[in-house]
């Protein structure tokens, strides 16, 4: 099972190792991790979406929550938060079928930033579902080259998240 | 007032109290050492880092306080290593001071740079490199405030050299704010009530109880809850001293090679209330065929210790002194009656033995150190055999008396921590049980003890083998004894201590072990008695790596 978390830390150099170090040293999966400044400038928020049941996760935001520089961990569940992720990519094109991919990416949504005559740069924006029919439709085509930013998320409620610092554990 | 890093340094370590540290000078540290000098804080000095790093250690175990240990830049860094992670993995506040190379030659590979913040990062509770001199108060306070709060670990801090030499303002500041840190000491309320009602419901319970009863300072309220509603005590090997081995209650430590009595008792109960205890892996042995039948309670400071190997019923998070003290109040008396005498069984059929001959077994020695200070003496161990025998054959009857590396299991840990141990305890005598093999991964610190006047007494369970290791190769290796002999290639442990300037004594009879005992504590120097001791004695019961904590071998299943 994939989960979505929200991880405020402290903006310092060195917190990402230590983030990144924790999951490699207990042998949790990253499958992405994004990472930059949030409104406030001491803080910083990644977005990690991690492979593992629900044991390991609980496992993952335990530990997570230990490190001194974490200040909050949030799990966003299934459709109760926005998810997007960036995607640059790069497919092949023939004058045959240069039509026919033209529309496979107008039809998701995505844009052409470079019409070259062998290739086409396409930028996404777009929830996990939107980049993975995208992959597919074009795949067929030939892909040249793929680049993501891996998911952000945010929830949709009027209330942001704060770093107001760690709670008391009550279980 | 203006003053230089170095000084900063030294003012702050006064600020908290710092009595004794531990430490091994070098090129980037000389700054701090210069200080030191004059400071009115006793300097030990180790020779080696290693040895710096698990003194500190014992220091931290035997006193309650945080052990400061100091090293310089690169190789002096590096070799804290091994001391950090033993602590780390048994929960003892260390805070850890190493030099570095100068904040503009960072990351140029200089001369004895190494990453040390890097290295350490998973091995100690947090770390800090420090940028600038006007940060550095800051950071002492929080590391030592890290240290000791919470679930307790070491905390470094790396310090360059032209930051000691940078002056600035000093002012120790009076609070810490870490927005990241607030660990949580009071249980929940309903969550205890309900623990209060299991237990009170329960026909067969049992107290687990860890290292984490001895940190928090719960023996009285583990004492208290155990003899009021007849409830027995099994400990880690961590925990022992937590509860007296006296007691009838007592049923001495659980796991590989625990008692059959408190691997039966844990297996068939159906109520375990653990207590500062972690469920490792020595102690459950198969994890799915573990306490089958057992409501689980677990009370631990650190959430992630909750629920991580074996799914708890009841979790409760917060300082076990605090939350027993409420438990206490609303727990009603179960009918353990029954419960007792089929332990009392358990005890009479499967007790702890070893043969009682002419032999000199390395039990008896211990049996005999007990005997002789009556239990009333701080007992540092190596890892092995050593280690086993005296988790248990010496029975341990005060908290903070039983000084063994745990989770990482360091050799050459016991007789460092020994030192630190002393340092921390004037007056009552300190034991390292060692092993041949272990004493001679930091027998360097002879010279320190000897030094310092130390009268640490080593009792060497000599049996020419890498015993532990051996033991194993035997059972499962077709006694195929791989690189685990070392008869022949021994030094003389008499002749060594003597040329450190302790005193060696070798004891090869039964009928002398105890003169040399008494004679060796009546001695004020380092003393290493060196007991031939009987060489392929078994550490038994032992339940081999896999299998059930019942399933023991050694005539106990």
């Amino acid at each position: 099972m994939r989960h979505t978390i929200s991880v405020l830390v402290e903006n310092k150099f060195g917190v990402l190792a230590r983030i990144s170090g924790l999951f490699s040293a207990r042998g949790f999966n990253i499958s992405s991790l994004a990472v930059g400044e949030t409104e406030d400038p001491t803080v910083s928020r990644m977005t990690i979406v991690v492979e593992g049941d629900e044991k390991t996760l609980e496992q993952i935001k335990k530990q997570l929550n230990k490190l001194i520089d974490v200040i909050k961990v949030v799990d966003y569940k299934e459709g109760a938060f926005l998810d997007r992720e960036l995607i640059l990519m790069k497919v092949s094109v023939t004058p045959k079928n240069r039509k026919e991919v033209l529309e496979a990416i107008e039809s998701v949504g995505a844009r052409i930033e470079n019409a070259g005559s062998k290739s086409l740069s396409v930028e996404a924006t777009g929830d996990q579902m939107k980049i993975k029919t995208l992959l597919e439709l074009l795949r067929p085509f030939g892909i040249l080259e793929v680049v993501r930013t891996g998911r952000i998320a945010m929830d949709t409620s009027d209330r942001g998240l704060k770093a107001e610092g760690k709670p008391e554990v009550n279980e | 007032m203006k003053m230089t890093g170095a000084q900063i340094l030294i003012e702050c370590l006064k600020c908290e109290n710092v009595e004794v540290m531990f430490g091994y000078p070098g090129g980037v540290v000389l700054p701090i050492f210069d200080k030191l000098y004059d400071a009115p804080i006793k300097f030990i000095l180790t020779r080696h880092e290693q040895g710096a790093a698990h003194a500190a250690d014992g220091y931290a175990r035997v006193t309650g306080k945080v052990g400061v240990c100091l090293a310089t830049s690169g190789p002096g860094a590096t070799n804290l290593v091994t001391g950090l992670a033993t602590a780390y993995m048994d929960s003892i506040p260390i805070v850890a001071i190493t030099g570095q190379v100068k904040s503009f030659l960072i990351g140029n590979d200089a001369f004895q740079e190494a990453d040390i913040t890097g290295i350490t990062r998973p091995i100690t509770k947090h770390n800090y490199l420090v940028e600038d001199v006007k940060d550095l108060a800051r950071i002492v306070k929080e590391a030592f405030h890290i240290a000791a709060t919470g679930r307790p670990g070491p905390v470094l801090i790396d310090l360059p050299v032209d930051i000691q030499q940078q002056e600035t303002e000093f002012s120790y500041p009076e609070k810490v704010e870490i927005r990241g840190y607030n660990p949580t000491y009071e249980g929940h309320p309903g969550q205890i009530k309900r623990a209060a009602k299991a237990i009170s419901e329960s026909k067969k319970p049992i107290l687990y109880v860890g290292g984490g009863a001895i940190t928090s300072g719960a023996s009285e309220e583990v004492r208290e809850l155990a003899i009021k509603n007849g409830i027995p005590v099994t400990m880690t090997l961590l925990g022992l001293g937590a509860f007296p081995a006296t007691h009838e209650l007592c049923l001495g430590m659980l796991g590989m090679h625990g008692t059959a009595y408190a691997n039966h008792a844990i297996m068939d109960s159906d109520l375990i209330l653990a207590i500062g205890a972690r469920f490792d892996d020595r102690v459950t042995g198969k994890i799915d065929a573990f306490a089958p039948h057992a409501k689980i309670i677990h009370i631990d400071i650190d959430p992630a210790s909750v629920s991580k190997t074996v799914d708890v019923d009841i979790p409760i998070v917060g300082d076990a002194k605090h939350v027993l003290q409420v438990l206490i109040k609303s727990v009603k008396k179960p009918d353990t009656t029954a419960w007792l005498a089929q332990i009392g069984e358990w005890k009479k059929t499967y007790p702890l033995k070893y043969k009682d001959d002419e032999k000199l077994r390395p039990q008896y020695v211990v049996e005999q150190i007990c005997d002789v200070t009556k239990g009333e003496a701080i007992i540092c161990t190596e890892v092995g055999q050593n280690q086993m025998w005296t988790a248990q054959w010496f029975k341990f009857i005060k908290p903070r008396t039983m000084i063994s590396s745990g989770g990482l299991g360091t050799m050459g840990y016991g007789f460092p921590a020994a030192i630190g141990a002393a340092l921390g305890s004037p007056g009552v005598p300190v034991f390292d049980i060692a092993g041949d093999g272990s004493i001679q991964m930091n027998i360097q610190e002879l010279a320190t003890a000897v030094a310092n006047k130390l009268p640490v007494k080593i009792a060497i369970l000599n049996n020419c083998y890498l015993g532990m290791v051996r033991q194993w190769q035997e059972l499962f290796y077709n006694k195929r004894y791989s690189y685990t002999c070392l008869e022949g290639t021994q030094p003389d442990f008499v002749k060594l201590a003597e040329a450190y300037g302790a005193v060696g004594m070798r004891i090869t009879r039964k009928e002398d072990v105890r003169s040399a005992i008494e004679k060796a504590l009546a001695i004020d120097n380092t003393v290493i008695m060196d007991f031939m001791v009987e060489k392929e004695e078994n550490v038994f019961p032992m339940v081999p790596a896999g299998e059930a904590i019942n399933r023991m071998i050694g005539g106990m299943a």
